[in-house]
Parts: C-alpha cells; sequence; structure tokens
C-alpha cells in the first residue's frame, strides 16, 4: 500500500516539477532517451502491408531523408565552412526541398493503406501551395541582395541584417516565411498530413523501425533547414551582432546555430500549443491571405529598393 | 398535468390500455402491442401530452411473455409516463418500431433486438448493435443458457 | 462483414474507412464504419460491443451491494456518480432515512468527480484539435483530485464509495482542508485554459459552427449533459429531480442556443465554474452525524419499479430495477447518457470533413464502457 501511495506521489511530484518550469534533472533524462529512442528505432522490426508496392514502399524514406539532407550542403555556417557556394543556393534550397513531398506521396500511396493516403494526398496540396509562398517571401529579400548565391547574401548584410535593411516588408516577408515554413515540414498547427488524431500517424501509418525513423529524422532536419535558410536571409547567417566577434570567425558556427535553434523552438512553440486547421482553412490561409499579401509585399519591397529608402549602416 | 387527468385523457383514446400506479414512482399504462404506434404517435403529438423525450426504452423477459417498456418525459410539462407492452410470442417477437417519433428509439431498440431477439417492424436498420452477427441466442432471456461464459449461483 | 454491406451502397467518388476500435480519437474501443467523399463524411454507423461485459445480466444474479461495485465500471468517469444511482434507487425503494451528512458529502464528492472528468475531457478535447499543452495542463488538476479521493476512499477512478445506506467509510480528517486548497487553486487555473485554448482563434474556427445540433433533434435523439444543454434544451437532472443535497445549493444551468462544438465546449467549462461553487457552498457545512444507516446484510427489494435518474458528467444515468422481491434484481436497465448521445453522431457528422468528426466527437464527450456496459 505505502509504495504504492509513494509511486503515485512520485508520479503527482514529477508532473509538477516538469510542468510550470522545466527542471534541469529532466534535461539530463531527456538526452540520455534520444539515444535510447536511437537505438530502439535502428533495432525494431521492420513491417509493412502484405500489398503494399514494394519497390516505392522502400524508396520513400530515402527520397524524403535524402532530400533533406542534400540542402544542409549549402549553408554558410561561417565564410569559410561552407560545403558548396553555387551562384543559385537559394534557388537550390528550395528547389531541393521540395523533393521531399515525393517521397511522403509515394510512401503514403504505396503503402496501401487509406489513412496513409489521405494523409499523403493532403501533404501533396499543403505542400504545392505553402511553396509558392515560401518562394516569394525569400524572392522579396532577394529584391535586397541582387543575389541567389548565399555567401553573397551574407555579404550585403555586414551593413545591416536583411530584416533590419527591409524593415516593415521585410518583417512581413519573415512573418508569412515562418508560417509557410512550418507549414511546408508539416509541423502543427498545420500538421494534416500526420494529425494523429484524425489519421493515426497520416502517411507514414505503415512504417516501422528504421524507415519510420527517416520520416521522422527529415521533419526535423527541415525544420532545421527552414530556420538556418531564415537565418541566412534574415538574420545574417554567421554575423555576429554588431559585429561584436569579427575577430573570431570560428564562432560563427555559434552564432548561426543559436539562430537557428531560436527559431527552431519557436516552431516547436508553436506546434505545443496552438490546434490544428482544418484541411480547408489550411488552404484559405494560404491561397486568401497569405498568396496576395506576399504579391503586394514584393511590390512594396521593389519600390522601397528603388527609391532606396532601405535602412542600412 | 397530474397522473389522474393524464389517465383520464389517454384512457379516452382506446378502451384497451390499462393503468396501474402500484409499485411504481410513475403513472405505468399497458398498450395491447396492435395499438402501440398510433398510442405513441398521440401520446407525442397531442397538445395536453406533449411526451417528446423518450429518456429510456428496456426490453423486459416476463418468463412468459417479452415485453418492452417506454420511459416517457415531457420537456414542457415535466410529467412522466410508463409505457408498456408485451407480447407472448417467443419464438418470432414482433413489435412495431417508435424510431419515427422519437430518433433515440433507433439505437435502443436495436439493443433490445440484440438481447431480446424482438424484432421491431419499420425500423431503418435493425441488426445486432453490441454482439457478434452469428451470435447464438438472446443473453438477457431467462432461459438463456451458457455454460461456458456465466457462472450461474 | 460491414464492408460488404456498405459496399453495395456506394456511389463510385465514396470509399469506406474503419475508424477505430483502435484509433486515437475514438477514446477506447470504439469502432466507426465512415464514407467519405474526399475528406467529406457521408456516413458514420457506430460498431459497438468490443468491451461489452453484459452488467445488466450480472446484475442479475448479483446482490444489491456487488451491484455498485460493477457501476464503476460504466462511466468510470464519474464512478462515484454511478454509485449514488444505484444506492438511490434501493434506499428509495426500501424508503431509508438518509443521514445529511451522507447526502452532503455525496454532493460534494460527485461534484468534485464532475469537475475531475471535464478536467480529463477538456485535456484530450484540446489534443483531439491538436493542442498538446492542453493535456498536461488537464492531468495536473485531475491529479489533485485524484489524491483527494485516494485519501478519503482509498481509490484514485474506481471509487466504490458508496453503499446502500451510506457511505462505506467516514471522510478523512483532511478532506474540508484539500478540497479548499484544491478549489482555490482550481480557480487560477481555470482562466488559464481559457487564454490556452477558449480564446485560441484557431481553435474556434475549428469548433464554431461545427456538428450542429438543433433544440428539437436533441430533445428527440435523448441527447442529455452538456450536449443536450448546449443546444438550448434545460436537461439538468440536479435543476429538475434534485437528489441528495442538490435541493439546498443554488446554482445556474449551464445553457447555450447555439449547439454546436464550441457551445458544448463552453458549457463544460461553464459546469466546472458551477460545481466549483456547489461544492463552495456546502464544503463548509458538513453536517455532524452518521455516515451509514445499518442495513440488512441481505437487501431485498418489495416487487416493483423503481427508477432513478442522476446527472453524471456526461449526462441522464437512469436506474431502472424491477424487482420481485428477492435478493437480486430481476431486470436492471442502464439507461446510459453516452449511448444516447452516440446515436445522435451520424446526424450532426454528416457533411462535415474527418477534422469535424473528431472535433464533434471530443465535445459528445463519450466513454466507451459507458456505451457499451
Amino acid at each position: 500500500m505505502n509504495s504504492a501511495l509513494s509511486i503515485t506521489k512520485n508520479i503527482h511530484d514529477w508532473l509538477f516539477s516538469i510542468m510550470p518550469e522545466a527542471a534541469a534533472s529532466i534535461a539530463e533524462m531527456v538526452l540520455i532517451a534520444l539515444v535510447y529512442d536511437a537505438i530502439k528505432l535502428l533495432s525494431k522490426e521492420l513491417t509493412g502491408t502484405t500489398r503494399a508496392d514494394k519497390f516505392l514502399y522502400n524508396l520513400a524514406p530515402y527520397f524524403v531523408i535524402i532530400s533533406s539532407l542534400m540542402a544542409l550542403s549549402v549553408f554558410p555556417f561561417t565564410k569559410e565552412f561552407q560545403a558548396f557556394d553555387i551562384n543559385i543556393g537559394l534557388f537550390f534550397l528550395i528547389a531541393v526541398s521540395s523533393i521531399g513531398v515525393i517521397g511522403i506521396l509515394l510512401g503514403g500511396w504505396s503503402s496501401n493503406n487509406k489513412f496513409a493516403m489521405i494523409g499523403a494526398m493532403r501533404s501533396g496540396v499543403q505542400t504545392i501551395s505553402y511553396e509558392l509562398s515560401i518562394g516569394l517571401s525569400l524572392l522579396t529579400m532577394v529584391l535586397l541582395t541582387g543575389s541567389l548565391q548565399l555567401s553573397e547574401i551574407v555579404e550585403v548584410q555586414k551593413s545591416g541584417w536583411l530584416i533590419v535593411q527591409g524593415h516593415i516588408p521585410a518583417i512581413i516577408a519573415f512573418m508569412i516565411y515562418m508560417i509557410a515554413g512550418t507549414a511546408e515540414t508539416n509541423r502543427a498547427p498545420f500538421d494534416m498530413v500526420e494529425a494523429e488524431s484524425e489519421l493515426g500517424a497520416g502517411f507514414h501509418t505503415e512504417y516501422s523501425g528504421m524507415k519510420f525513423a527517416y520520416f521522422f529524422l527529415a521533419e526535423f532536419i527541415n525544420m532545421f533547414i527552414i530556420a538556418a535558410i531564415a537565418t541566412t536571409v534574415f538574420f545574417g547567417a554567421w554575423l555576429s551582432p554588431f559585429g561584436i566577434t569579427e575577430s573570431i570567425p570560428m564562432l560563427g558556427v555559434f552564432w548561426f546555430l543559436l539562430k537557428a535553434l531560436i527559431l527552431v523552438f519557436l516552431m516547436m512553440w508553436f506546434r505545443w500549443t496552438f490546434p490544428r486547421l482544418r484541411i480547408d482553412q489550411l488552404l484559405t490561409l494560404e491561397w486568401k491571405y497569405l498568396l496576395p499579401l506576399n504579391l503586394a509585399n514584393i511590390v512594396i519591397m521593389a519600390l522601397l529598393v528603388w527609391l532606396n529608402l532601405t535602412i542600412s549602416f | 398535468m397530474k397522473n389522474e387527468e393524464l389517465q383520464e385523457l389517454i384512457g379516452s383514446w382506446s378502451p384497451n390500455l390499462v393503468f396501474t400506479e402500484e409499485g411504481s414512482q410513475y403513472l405505468n399504462v399497458t398498450v395491447p402491442i396492435e395499438e402501440l404506434h398510433s398510442i405513441m404517435s398521440k401520446l407525442k403529438s397531442n397538445d395536453q401530452t406533449c411526451f417528446d423525450y423518450l429518456f429510456c426504452l428496456s426490453g423486459v423477459d416476463w418468463g412468459e411473455e417479452l415485453g418492452v417498456v417506454y420511459h416517457l418525459e415531457s420537456t414542457n410539462f415535466r410529467h412522466s409516463l410508463v409505457v408498456k407492452t408485451q407480447t407472448a410470442e417467443r419464438e418470432n417477437p414482433v413489435i412495431d418500431s417508435v424510431y419515427d417519433i422519437w430518433a433515440t428509439a433507433e439505437f435502443h431498440e436495436r439493443e433490445v433486438f440484440d438481447f431480446f431477439g424482438i424484432k421491431f417492424t419499420n425500423h431503418p436498420n435493425l441488426k445486432r448493435l453490441f454482439l457478434t452477427d452469428d451470435w447464438d441466442g438472446f443473453p438477457l432471456r431467462k432461459d438463456y443458457e451458457d455454460n461456458i461464459n456465466m457462472i450461474i449461483k | 462483414m460491414e464492408t460488404v454491406t456498405v459496399n453495395s451502397n456506394f456511389k463510385s467518388e465514396e470509399y469506406f474507412i474503419n475508424m477505430g476500435p483502435q484509433h486515437p480519437a475514438t477514446h477506447g474501443v470504439l469502432r466507426l464504419l465512415l464514407t467519405i467523399d474526399g475528406e467529406i463524411i457521408k456516413k458514420v454507423e457506430p460498431d459497438l460491443g468490443y468491451i461489452h461485459r453484459s452488467i445488466e445480466k450480472m446484475c442479475e444474479r448479483d446482490s444489491y451491494q456487488q451491484i455498485v461495485h460493477l457501476t464503476d465500471r460504466m462511466d468510470y468517469l464519474s464512478a462515484n456518480i454511478n454509485n449514488e444511482a444505484v444506492c438511490l434507487t434501493v434506499e428509495n425503494a426500501l424508503q431509508l432515512e438518509i443521514p445529511e451528512r451522507v447526502k452532503v458529502i455525496r454532493t460534494i464528492i460527485g461534484e468534485l468527480t464532475r469537475i475531475s472528468s471535464h478536467c480529463l475531457w477538456w485535456g484530450v478535447m484540446g489534443m483531439d484539435v491538436g493542442a498538446l499543452t492542453t493535456y498536461f495542463y488537464g492531468f495536473r488538476d485531475r491529479e489533485l483530485l485524484n489524491d483527494i479521493f485516494e485519501e478519503t476512499c482509498g481509490a484514485r477512478l474506481t471509487m466504490n464509495y458508496n453503499v446502500p445506506g451510506g457511505l462505506m467509510f467516514d471522510i478523512h480528517p483532511n478532506f474540508v482542508k484539500r478540497v479548499k486548497e484544491f478549489i482555490t487553486h482550481f480557480k487560477t487555473k481555470l482562466p488559464e485554459y481559457d487564454r490556452l485554448l477558449t480564446n485560441n482563434i484557431i481553435f474556434q474556427k475549428r469548433a464554431i459552427g461545427v456538428g450542429v445540433l438543433s433544440k428539437e433533434d436533441a430533445i428527440s435523439y435523448g441527447a442529455s449533459g452538456p450536449v443536450g444543454r448546449a443546444s438550448g434544451y434545460s436537461c439538468d437532472v440536479r435543476k429538475h429531480h434534485p437528489y441528495s443535497a442538490l435541493d439546498k445549493v443554488t446554482f445556474n444551468e449551464a445553457l447555450r442556443t447555439e449547439g454546436d462544438t464550441y457551445a458544448r465546449y463552453l458549457v463544460r467549462i461553464q459546469e466546472m465554474w458551477e460545481s466549483m461553487s456547489i461544492v463552495e457552498q456546502l464544503i463548509d457545512n458538513i453536517p455532524e452525524g452518521e455516515h451509514r444507516v445499518t442495513t440488512n446484510a441481505v437487501i431485498k427489494l418489495p416487487k416493483g419499479e423503481y427508477y432513478q435518474k442522476v446527472e453524471t458528467a456526461r449526462g441522464e444515468l437512469g436506474v431502472y430495477i424491477i424487482s420481485t422481491g428477492t435478493k437480486s434484481p430481476y431486470r436492471l436497465k442502464f439507461r446510459s447518457p453516452g449511448f444516447s448521445n452516440l446515436s445522435l453522431l451520424n446526424h450532426i457528422a454528416v457533411g462535415g470533413k474527418i477534422g469535424d468528426l473528431v472535433a464533434t466527437m471530443a465535445t459528445l464527450d463519450l466513454v466507451i464502457p459507458d456505451i457499451d456496459r
């Protein structure tokens, strides 16, 4: 009896300790749990439906994970620490990150599961719609830089981060970008694709073990990519605020990751706070509000650049 | 409306109704099976009775007969009435459905069909609700026997 | 089996999908056979029986004291109110004079059970529309109540605290103090619920105008509890047929007229406030006295029929006992609120999206063992 009481008391204390403020000891537990999770996913049996389209079913996770990893290659973590500095960097990023949706469609289609199918179809609709907003809001910023090359974009920001340089239209573009980016990565409040209370697990219902982990990892990598693009385009990538650590170039990695992780935190914050939208509301938001706003925003930004009304130090 | 007034009013509709208040907090009326549907729709539509809320529909196995008990309440006047009907037929008992009068009866009648085997005519979707379609017998009947799953003291 | 019958009714664009018995949104082993056109629900047909234990048949061989324990397992979230229903039926049949103390304690615990049930519902409602924090908030506050119950009756969920004739044992000395602490705590937390979910624009868009149930339909389908009251149908058993100490307290019946998901949500939030007010009115004046009157070891109800309705967290629970004068009922029927509330799901969900169905179902607040009995 006593031990039973103490167990419930412990659970109670634990719930109270983690909820209002995260205790430090929990952080350690979470780190260990991450390792366990990885081992669990690696060692789990790969199941699947009998009448699945085997080839496509197995191909889908690789589509998703490879396209995510490819996008990582062009980010300027510091001036030197950048794998590829191609002159169409931003275009490459948008192009590569939209390949992932093919993997999701394939996975949902080939699983031979109706819930997965609904999830995949929702994914197609959603990603294609929000791709527009992402592209247009980034295009707004390109008007300021005059270049798609990521190193060039960073170079321009030495006289002020673009979100400062472009002031009002840049802030609008940033907000649209973050909304569209959250939708693009299928995170709540736009997680129609998984919608665990509606579709079970959505497009990856039938995946297990490492294949599931690929989808899962890709989601988190995509989240980082969205944050990293925002960091590069709006917040000066590896540039330190007011140039305080300009003399130590390697600290650029720290600044880059800090900015990106703050944005990742923002997206996680969305996820835990907001309810999910319905599919028609999701499309209404994009086509009726974000897209017209975005188009108007581009015109305003073009005028700003033309009239030289940008702020630079 | 008081129970006496209800009894007087409803009693004037048909000579075959039997009223009793004995051993129950409500007024009870036993309706012959043929008149059930017409009496029931009158109970709902009459301005003075206006029994628009069917709050309980139970099947009962009286041993010889199978019966259905309807508990009715009026949300306007807050008076209640218990309507009972029964049939001596145990092999193929048939009672009119009151689904078209109170929509809640759809599920309750399916439950009664499931456990007592009473068929309701005009029911839109009369099939087993809880038990599997191939279940043998009707468990809530008094003569139901299941030597494996039932513990009888 | 069902697949075949549903298939024959198909149009070419429609398809059939099984929601449940293992599905996150059905909160238990409810199976819904959905006919869908794209995302739009064409037909919802519940398939029940996955957790049917035939409690009504078991009651026919059990003594009245034993029956009380079975009722815990129906609507486990308002276990104490279920117990109370059977006890009241037996006590009314025996015409026992129940001490005031028992009545007051029953009402207090009943209302606390309602708050606890609504806390859990609120958490799960948030989950169903995709907001995860609500779950933690709801369970955090519910945990305090479970601790209070545990201290007094030894159980956290299936309480078994009532017996025919009174309560199994007296309340714990800490009970009054801890309940007051809880009320003070919860009064600061309930506005937090509103800030997190009620006033959230996405939630409102998801809930307003979804799953509308008119007053006429609510009565016809036998809706009760918050589902009925959200449609403007005044169906609170506590108001119309007060039992235990509920005739001594004043409270407002939470009524709204919209009949949509959001109205059902607001009615439940309002009910938590009302329940707290009822508890506050009673907690300071629990009369002294016995916690139980002695009954015969073998209770035999006089020949006759007895019906008692109570208001559980989900709606009107009816206990219908036909007694022939023996130690067990001849027939016992539970009129469970969830069963009637489920029957109107098809009526209000058709025409909505899959997401609407989930939100609607969350506000019907179904507990499957209550439906399956």
